[in-house]
């Protein structure tokens, strides 16, 4: 992908957008406030932690099951979409996947796409790619829309503009959308929206959707939607373009309805979504509505080195619900825009470095507590915490021949190893370090006063006078 | 996680694994956990090689390290006593990584497996193997409880504390806003991303302190280092002399409580 569409540069000055936001009581506080709000709406959808685990197990192992099948599945998935008429591509970059879009609009010549939520389109920068070849690109997801008027970027793969407040949003309505008054009404401000949108889907020559679900066994897309908007993009345009993750297949139609109650009660803590399209083939003859040609371009972009590996594969089991994020308490304290990638929170945290390489997100793996939160709401059951120590290990370890990321060992430092081997020497040998805590002990009062980063919000650290040891000692042990 | 191991009918002894955070810096908080088991009636077997569970090197990537750690630690319990760690963090460690960590060697893996199942984090072994019932003797007092992630979520061992706390007469346990969510130490992560730790541990001093409780109380020494840091650092910053938020490791609280 070419430099001046991918802006994402995450390992670039990570820190100082985190410690801006942190500094920032007013952001604190509308993060803190939309979080818990999301979380209280999730926490009331499982009264019953006994029905949440057990569906918890089930959509882990239908992951598994999929993707343990996934190669056979996705030459299946073509052959039944084909056959439905819906025709498939095959992207393995950011730059190919816009190609394939790019060409198909060419074929239409179109000016307009309309686009309905999709994150892939995020992760490949679609809009840039479009507008850069002529073509406009709106969001019609009123959230996405919010952040293109913004010319920002979302910082929640299902809030977008979870950053923004009402107040924020009304002054960008008023600056940017024709004809329109300050309003802080929501209700106006969603209804000047819907006025905009509505005409744009009737002119859009391309209508393009994201893919919550394709099924393999019938060759159906699904997508899953509470605005109206995925499906005025997927039947108002006469040609409909639909993106995707490899992974985002299942077998068969019966492993949907659990998974589409556990991301809809976790994402957003609603029993079903507003609308759930299953889109399984271009207008029939004699059929009166809906796209006369429909598009599936698969993406891989990194999932490929993700699957190789048993461990590292457990990231593609995640259906985007965002309850990691929501429920995360470093995303709660930073925003998803401090993260500087399409997928911000601790799914972004390990899916990330399969997109951009280690060199780019190996400071990310190190911006997480390992409180475990997000393993424990993920809905399909990704050890995400063993994973982030999973991308410390390949980042930190000196680089070594027949790697299994991109970018491995791209956060070594001789320093930084031979300070944890020196460690490790200390620690495994009782001699050692009953003399290194017996030195602390005793010349505590050497100790700096100010202790790197520890001493920036707390006092030295600074050892007992005597050790536990030196206690059961005295006391005749 | 839950806890796996079913409670053994009451010994007559265990080992105590300190841990390296209580033996150099709440020394204290080892006594009164070994003085509480002693009351009991249980001998209190001390290995003095014991040094640290590997938890450091392991959470930052560094698993050959933690490997070189953890495997000395796996000779120092012989006898088929249970190991009570005074830390849900290290206990952790011991009894869900450990067995990973020596995945790939049978012989230590063997010897993995068995000590984790005879690893027991305190409160969890006061209040599940040993049935201790704390006899209150001080007077009113207000606390409020921090628990440690890795006893929440790893070791399911954070309803125990409450339960000691609860059973003393004379003691009101607060109730903190956020109560499950991390202080922010994270080991390495407080060094490594001092902003967003720091935020962290300042939002949880401000709940912990926002109850009114006299102290805070913990059975993990690792956030008791962050969040006791952090509250003295406040006061030093804003000119207090005396302590605004005091805080001791659960162990120590319960044998003053229950002393005379």
């Amino acid at each position: 992908m070419s430099e001046h569409i991918l802006e994402f540069k995450p390992a670039e000055g990570f820190r100082a957008r985190s410690k801006a936001v942190v500094d920032n009581p007013f952001l604190r506080q509308s993060f803190r406030g939309a979080m818990d709000f999301l979380m209280s709406k999730r926490a009331a959808q499982f009264p019953d932690s006994e029905e949440l685990e057990s569906l918890r197990t089930l959509g882990e192992s239908i992951r598994q099951y999929n993707l343990a099948k996934l190669p056979t599945l996705l030459v299946q998935l073509e052959e039944n979409l084909s056959r439905n008429g819906i025709q498939v591509h095959w992207a393995e970059t950011p730059d190919e996947a816009n190609a394939i879009i790019l060409g198909i609009c060419h074929a239409q010549h179109a000016k307009l796409m309309v686009k309905g939520k999709s994150m892939v389109s995020e992760e490949i920068e679609l809009n840039h790619a479009a507008e850069a070849a002529g073509i406009g690109a709106l969001e019609s997801d009123m959230g996405e829309y919010i952040v293109q008027l913004a010319g920002e970027k979302p910082s929640h793969i299902i809030m977008p503009a979870i950053h923004k407040t009402k107040e924020e949003i009304a002054r960008l309505f008023a600056d940017k959308v024709e004809g329109v008054d300050y309003t802080d009404n929501v209700d106006a401000l969603i209804q000047i929206g819907r006025n905009v949108l509505r005409q744009k889907f009737l002119e859009a020559d391309i209508g393009l959707s994201g893919v919550n679900f394709a099924v393999a066994e019938t060759g159906t897309l699904c997508l899953v939607e509470n605005e109206g908007n995925g499906r005025m993009c997927t039947t108002a345009p006469p040609v409909h373009i639909a993106i995707t993750g490899i992974e985002k297949i299942v077998e068969k139609l019966e492993h949907i309805p659990p998974l589409l109650s556990l991301l809809t009660r976790s994402a957003t803590g609603q029993n079903i979504s507003t609308y759930f399209n299953m889109i399984s083939s271009p207008r029939k003859a004699g059929e009166k509505d809906g796209p006369s040609e429909v598009h599936l371009v698969l993406l891989d972009n990194g999932r490929s080195q993700a699957y190789a590996d048993e461990q590292l594969r457990k990231t593609l089991q995640c259906i985007r619900c965002g309850a990691c994020m929501n429920h995360c308490p470093v995303y709660t304290r930073i925003g998803g825009h401090a993260y500087g990638t399409t997928y911000p929170g601790p799914i972004g945290k390990i899916i990330s470095p399969h997109m951009l390489g280690l060199e780019a997100t190996s400071t990310m793996a190190t911006a997480s507590s390992l409180c475990g939160a997000c393993g424990e709401v993920c809905p399909v059951k990704i050890p995400i915490p063993e994973l982030l120590m999973r991308l410390r290990e390949e980042a930190f370890t000196a680089p070594h021949a027949d790697p299994a990321m991109v970018g491995q060992g791209a956060g070594y430092s001789w320093l930084m190893t031979s300070v944890w081997k020196g460690w490790a020497a200390v620690y495994r040998s009782p001699s050692l370090y009953g003399l290194a805590t017996w030195l602390g002990s005793r010349f505590s009062w050497l100790m700096p006063s100010k202790q790197g980063a520890w001493t920036s919000v707390r006092v030295p650290l600074k050892p007992a006078p005597k050790r536990l040891r030196d206690m059961l000692k005295e006391r005749g042990e | 996680m839950t806890r796996t191991t079913t409670p053994p009918s009451r010994p007559r002894d265990v080992y105590f694994f300190a841990t390296c955070v209580v033996d150099q810096f709440f020394p204290g908080a080892g006594m009164d956990a070994i003085t509480l088991l002693e009351r009991q009636g249980i001998r209190v077997h001390f290995p003095e090689e014991q040094t640290c569970c590997g938890q450091p090197a392991y959470t930052s990537g560094f698993p050959d390290e933690a490997r070189k750690v953890a495997a000395h630690q796996l000779t120092l319990f012989p006898n088929d006593w249970p190991v009570v760690v005074p830390s849900g963090s290290c206990a952790g460690m011991m009894k869900h990584h450990y067995p990973t960590l020596f995945a790939a060697d049978p012989v230590r893996k063997a010897q993995a497996d068995a000590l984790s199942a005879r690893i027991y984090e305190l409160t969890d072994f006061l209040v599940n193997v040993l049935n201790f019932q704390p006899e209150d003797k001080g007077g009113d007092c207000t606390v409020v409880l921090h628990t440690s992630c890795s006893a929440r979520r790893e070791m399911g061992v954070h309803l125990t504390g409450r339960q000691l706390l609860g059973s003393l007469g004379k003691v009101t346990v607060a109730q903190q806003d956020h109560e499950s969510e991390c202080c922010g130490f994270g080991g390495t992560f407080s060094v490594k991303q001092p902003e967003i730790s720091g935020a962290m541990v300042e939002d949880k001093v401000k709940a912990l302190k926002a109850t009114g409780a006299e102290r805070v109380v913990s059975a993990d020494c690792g956030c008791l280092m962050n969040i006791l840091g952090h509250a003295a650092w406040k006061d030093e910053q804003e000119g207090r002399t005396t302590p605004s938020l005091p805080g001791e490791h659960i162990a120590s609280f319960l044998l003053r409580r229950t002393s005379k």
